[in-house]
């Protein structure tokens, strides 16, 4: 066998490790979008779905986030139903009382830069952006305080952004309900 | 030597300067936050030091590397005199002018936004038109690139362009494309605010312009790495390319498969749906390939090199490869953290598992293990590499840039690895103080020292790598000969057009990036009463 020869038999092994080698990293790739698509599809671990858009400048006046609307609301379906907004630099209402193994939408807005929720210990997790709602659905499997920091820089006074999430009884949280209103936990 | 040293020296000099001013910060940031530290009374100095760090390492630092790199390809792989040397110089200086210009708003404190500038959070308009003098000197080089080639095509009509230039290419036409998302977003909409022609903005729209570059720039910081890998580490080591051939394609899936992703950036954000959500997941997923390809064709360089000296069994060959050569230790570190890194980069991409870490103290750990571990380790080997066909004279101490490469490294795990866990705990990032004493965060506080101590190693490891820099101007002159890349195992003789010029993979990226931002940009910009009031830096 000439040298000639060796070297394309050489040249052709290494095509075929390469071509093995790259098919396996497409498998693996392929493998991990099917797992993301399982998972998003069988957990519904999926993003807000919708685009929701508010006017920041008037939300203080008139429609869902004014004051009176924010907080905690038990829904005729035993749902619940949180309005919340980011502002420089706290949320409102600055606690917020849920009830435990209970199907909870979240559903948020800023009313001047740009803030975040994330609320600790879970995967609660979520932009707020001027001018469109967030809405995260969320359900708490244990009863207690959760801190909830502001997670983007919304200024200099962003450090000291920090809400809390208080989850309590379902029995306790029903009877506060009856009163109506809005709950929260401010203040206690 | 190479003829255009001073060109090339003053791209790197300025860029190790600011890199060395940013790190420091960096430091500080680390102590100043943490329980050891002792608590500023003024955030606001925090913010200043965070937005001139991110953005001296995120886009002057980076960018200055891969063009004093490329001018350095551009010479020794083509083998020809530099085209148009005057507009190089000009981009440098648009360049300094432009970081100085975006330096004193930041000192000042009227432009404490962050490099990410998120409106409507609006500051200084010099802050902005800084960062866009710097976006505009870069694309000369991008220009500057595209015509070196094209000269050299003209004067070897059909021959393989050579791989180290190829690459070079890529990259630079990636960084033109990809900054356009950010260029889009300054000039379209917060310079006019800024400047107070405005003062309303779409602070969803701009994040979706934003998410364009933020991407793709990760993939254009790493662009001299993986060229490094390829073009330089197995000459370096006494070993050959693997195949010329997988790592044209790598470059071009860089191209084309890094663009269309940005999105993944805002999985948490309202103003985008899901669909296209989903779309970009799975385009991510994709980015993966030519980094598991080059991991690969690198490792497959390697064990050539340590056999050729001599290596055998399974494995054995690791023993025989040369340790004490810098090249082959930073090589060995970078791989290392972007293994670990990588294995991070997957739980971000993931819908599901990034709402768990979304803008925690995770993000900052994964990047600074990535970019500033696997990445920036390699651009101090390249500039070592470099340095004695820049200076005329021989870097002759070794042992110091070993124990360099040893501290960054040590530094960099021992900073970033705790630096995860706290994100994994919920600590949220671009905070300027922590409180402590609540028992509710109390148990991230040894965490956080750790990370202390690891920025303290990695900025000695920065010191000692300038030092070694400037002590490399005044050694004693030796002749380094020409600057030479890496040969394939098999040097092509042929290459097929389309792994031999970018026009087809450049159309292709422009078409991706359409298809996967039009819609979502259009709906944006067109949907009324999308634009909220400007709140400008320091104005309360
Ligand atoms: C001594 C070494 C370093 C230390 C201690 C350090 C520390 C920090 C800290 C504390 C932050 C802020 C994170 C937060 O507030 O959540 C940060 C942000 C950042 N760092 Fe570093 N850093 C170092 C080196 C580097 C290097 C080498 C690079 C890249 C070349 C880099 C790039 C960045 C970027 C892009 C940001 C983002 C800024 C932002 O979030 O606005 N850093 N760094
Ligand atoms: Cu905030
Ligand atoms: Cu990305």
């Amino acid at each position: 066998m000439s040298a000639q020869e060796t070297h394309a038999g050489s040249a052709e092994v290494a095509a075929r490790v390469e071509r093995r080698w790259a098919t396996i990293a497409v498998i693996i790739i392929a493998g991990m979008a099917l797992l993301a698509a399982f998972a998003g599809i069988h957990q519904a671990t999926m993003p807000q779905p919708r685009v929701e858009t508010t006017d920041p400048s008037r939300i203080h006046l008139s429609g869902e986030f004014v004051e009176s609307n924010l907080g905690s609301v038990l829904e005729p379906n035993g749902n619940v139903t949180v309005r919340a907004i980011g502002q420089q630099y706290s949320f409102t209402p600055a606690c917020i009382v849920v009830p435990v193994d209970t199907p909870i939408t979240l559903r948020a807005t800023s009313a001047d830069v740009v803030h975040g929720i994330l609320i600790q210990g879970t995967n609660v997790n979520t932009m707020l952006v001027p001018g469109y709602i967030s809405e995260q659905l969320m359900r708490f499997t244990k009863t207690g305080d959760y801190l909830m920091p502001c997670q983007e820089f919304c200024s200099f006074g962003h450090e000291g952004m920090w809400g809390k999430v208080k989850v309590i009884d379902r029995t306790d949280f029903a009877t506060r309900a009856k009163a109506g209103g809005r709950l929260s936990c401010v203040g206690q | 030597m190479l003829a255009n040293r001073k060109l090339i020296l003053a791209h790197f000099w300025f860029a190790f300067a600011l890199f060395g001013v940013a790190l420091t910060l960096g430091a500080w940031q680390m102590f100043i936050r943490s329980p050891i530290g002792t608590w500023l009374s003024n955030p606001e100095l925090y913010y200043r030091s965070l937005t001139a760090h991110g953005t001296v390492m995120g886009y002057v630092f980076p960018t200055l590397v891969a063009m004093g790199f490329g001018y350095a390809i551009s010479e020794s792989a083509l083998e020809q005199r530099l085209v148009g040397v005057r507009w190089a110089w000009t981009g440098f200086w648009l360049i300094v002018v432009g970081s100085v210009m975006a330096v004193i708003p930041i000192a000042l404190g009227r432009a404490s936004v962050l490099y990410t500038f998120y409106p409507p959070l609006i500051g200084n308009v010099f802050y902005y038109l800084g960062v866009v003098l710097v976006v505009v000197g870069s694309w000369i080089w991008v220009a500057l690139m595209s015509i070196n080639l094209r000269v050299w095509r003209r004067a070897h009509p059909g021959a393989p362009v050579p791989l180290a230039m190829f690459a070079n290419v890529a990259g630079s036409y990636l960084w033109a494309w990809t900054a356009v998302g950010a260029a889009l977003e300054l000039l379209l909409q917060i310079i006019p605010v800024a400047a107070g022609l405005k003062n309303t903005i779409d602070a969803g729209l701009a994040r979706i312009f934003f998410s364009w570059t933020l991407h793709a720039i990760v993939y254009f910081w790493l662009m001299p790495t993986y060229i490094a890998y390829y073009t330089i580490v197995p000459r370096a080591i006494g070993g050959r390319v693997y195949s010329d051939t997988m790592a044209r394609i790598s470059f071009i899936l860089f191209l084309v498969v890094a663009m269309p992703i940005g999105m993944h950036h805002t999985f948490a954000d309202p103003q985008v749906g899901a669909g296209f959500k989903f779309i970009h997941s799975a385009f991510t997923a994709l980015v993966a390939l030519p980094t598991l390809l080059t991991v690969f064709t690198i490792c497959a360089s390697v064990e050539i090199a340590a056999r050729l000296r001599g290596g055998r069994g399974l494995f054995g060959w690791i023993r025989a490869l040369p340790w004490d050569n810098p090249m082959m230790l930073a090589l060995a570190f970078s791989f290392v953290m972007l293994g670990f890194g990588g294995a991070g980069g997957l739980i971000n991409m993931s819908y599901q598992l990034d709402a768990s870490i979304h803008n925690t103290q995770w993000i900052t750990g994964h990047f600074h293990l990535i970019f500033g571990g696997a990445i920036v380790i390699i651009y101090f080997a390249i500039a070592y590499d470099l340095w004695p066909h820049l200076t005329g004279r021989e870097l002759i101490d070794m042992r110091l840039i070993r124990t360099q490469l040893w501290l960054w490294f040590i530094g960099m795990i021992v900073t970033t690895f705790p630096w995860h866990w706290v994100g994994i705990l919920g600590m949220p990032r671009r905070m300027a103080y922590f409180d402590f004493g609540d028992p509710a965060i109390a148990p991230q506080a040894l965490s956080v020292i750790l990370s202390v101590i690891g920025g303290f190693i990695l900025l000695t490891s920065g010191i000692l790598f300038l030092v070694i820099l400037a002590r490399g101007m005044r050694a004693p002159q030796a002749d380094a000969g020409a600057y030479r890349f890496a040969l394939a195992v098999h040097q092509p003789t042929i290459v097929p057009v389309a792994l031999n010029t970018h026009a087809l993979w450049v159309a292709l990226m422009i078409v991706l990036t359409i298809t996967n931002y039009g819609y979502p940009i259009l709906n944006l910009a067109t949907s009324a009463g999308t634009s909220v009031p400007a709140v400008y830096v320091g104005a309360q």
